[in-house]
């Protein structure tokens, strides 16, 4: 290919754009809110709290936990945690799997994502269940 | 005739051939992590939702052994997210520019972690005074 | 040769599109004194072992861009590259990974030929200037803006360090992304819509999942990586502004 063919095909190949921003902004939002809080939430919730060190005994209890679900901003942020914690994760693990060598393409991208989709729309029922 | 024959190598385990990709799939793979509590949290989020007997049988079985292992292993691969994250900032991030001086990478890392250390010690903070 | 010459072993991988139906493992023996590059070794190869080993090379010092090559399996320019920092043990050398092989330690490199005329790398005009109107003028922090991502010497040793480019060879890649940095950011330039199209594309920058290696075996301290994730956001802050700015880059 010469070079004044190479510029001419370079200039009719129309491109395709990508809608990758959606998932990327996802996951550096999930990946950012895991980085600033994801040690010490997990600290939290799966250490302190079950074996009763740091935290009051009662740090997760029923009345507790329903109260902050109810509170508009404690809806927001566990919202946003569960949500966007999911699709950090499922856009590193879709990733994960193209870098591996499992090219399934959109298998691998509905299974990925749609794993997260699901959850999303499980949190945002539970918290409108829960009620305000 | 043309006695060209490029040859293209195989990427199969690319990333075992060299320490900088093994970390990288490392921090990578912290992904699963988030996932697996993402995915505890929620099902929390659910049992909550049911009322206060559901919501006490997920608080109990987060008091098993397995559970408090599994929390402690998610704790490290959330902190080395956390340094990761941080860890890859200076390269994934606009230049900052104080008084007509680049920031240093290290500074930028820096500054990230110090962010992540505040908010957490906040929300260890705010949990322990809504708990009170 | 005197008696405490010290000789090394050179493992290349050697590649004879003629002959071999894929590339082999021949070690050679070589003598060496503290002063020798990589390059060097090999060049005494090709003098006095081999005359067959086939390599590129011009400029010894680091500036050209010609001599990169896998060694010990890094993204090394051979000719900054010292035997001594591997005597006594054997020092592996192949060509740069995530290139077809032409020849030997010689890669193909016409796609990032084209590549890098895709990018258009050079300054369009905003409006077109008259001689009479005298030459653009720059601040120094117009200068600063750019300068870092100018001084690529497309060794290629970033695409040799990036995986997402060896497993989709479309992937525009770091040099390139860098070098189109470059032009976008510059005062003089008014090419950036048409070059962003590119980087927003399935070709562009959100093959990149920031491994960072790029930036790491850099020569010149380019960090590729660093044009290629700045220009994520661009990308996606286009992207979801694009409806409600009145020429955004929408397509
Ligand atoms: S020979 Fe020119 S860069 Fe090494």
């Amino acid at each position: 290919m010469n070079a004044t063919n190479a510029t001419n095909a370079m200039k009719t190949t129309t491109r395709k754009r990508s809608n990758a921003p959606i998932f990327w902004a996802l996951f550096g939002a999930g990946g950012m809110l895991s980085a600033l809080f994801g040690p010490m939430l997990v600290f939290i919730t799966g250490i302190a709290v079950p074996l009763g060190v740091v935290l009051p005994k009662d740090t997760m209890s029923y009345p507790h936990m329903l109260a902050f679900a109810q509170n508009l901003i404690g809806k927001g942020f566990i919202f946003a945690i569960i949500a966007l914690f999911l699709w950090h994760a499922a856009h590193r693990i879709f990733h994960s799997l193209h870098d591996i060598g499992i090219h399934a393409g959109t298998g691998a991208k509905l299974l990925c994502y749609g794993l997260a989709m699901v959850g999303t729309v499980i949190a945002a029922y539970a918290l409108l269940a829960i009620g305000f | 005739m043309n006695k060209r024959r490029p040859y293209v190598r195989s990427m199969d385990g690319w990333w075992r051939k060299n320490p900088f990709f093994v970390e990288y799939m490392i921090h990578e793979g912290t992904a699963l992590f988030v996932a697996a509590y993402a995915g505890i949290l929620l099902n929390g989020l659910v049992h909550l939702s049911q009322g206060e007997a559901a919501w006490n049988v997920w608080l109990l079985g987060l008091k098993s052994s397995w559970y408090i292992g599994f929390h402690v292993l998610t704790l490290i691969a959330l902190g080395y997210h956390t340094y990761t994250w941080f860890k890859i900032m200076p390269r994934t991030m606009p230049p900052v520019v104080v008084g007509g001086q680049r920031l240093s990478a290290w500074a930028i890392t820096g500054s990230g972690l110090a962010v992540a250390a505040a908010a957490m010690a906040a929300l260890l903070g705010l949990v322990w005074g809504m708990a009170r | 040769m005197s008696d405490n010459q010290k000789v090394i072993e050179i493992e290349v991988l050697r590649y004879h599109p003629e002959k071999d139906k894929e590339p082999h493992k021949q070690v050679f023996e070589v003598p060496f004194t503290d002063d020798m590059s990589v390059l060097q070794g090999v060049q005494y190869i090709k003098d006095y072992l081999d005359g067959s080993l086939s390599f590129r090379w011009s400029c010894r010092m680091a500036i050209c861009g010609s001599c990169g090559m896998m060694i010990n399996g890094e993204p090394s320019l051979s000719c900054q590259t010292f035997l001594r920092d591997y005597y006594p043990a054997r020092v592996r050398v192949e060509a740069l990974s995530h290139f077809p092989i032409e020849r030997d330690l010689v890669i193909n490199m016409e796609g990032f030929m084209e590549k890098l005329e895709s990018i258009q790398p050079y300054i369009i005009p905003k409006e077109p200037r008259t001689l009479q109107e005298g030459e653009y003028l720059q601040t120094p922090e117009q200068l600063n803006e750019y300068e870092q991502f100018s001084s690529c010497i497309n060794c290629l040793l970033c695409y040799a360090a990036c995986p997402q480019f060896g497993l989709n060879s479309s992937f525009i890649g770091p040099a390139a992304t860098a070098l189109l940095h470059r032009y976008n950011v510059d005062s003089r330039d008014g090419g950036k819509a048409e070059r962003m199209e590119l980087i927003n594309s399935e070709e562009g920058v959100f093959n990149c999942t920031a491994v960072g290696y790029c930036s790491e075996v850099c020569p010149k301290h380019v960090d590729p990586a660093n044009a290629v994730n700045q220009n994520k956001t661009i990308s996606a802050a286009d992207y979801f502004l694009r409806f409600l700015t009145p020429k955004g880059g929408a397509k």
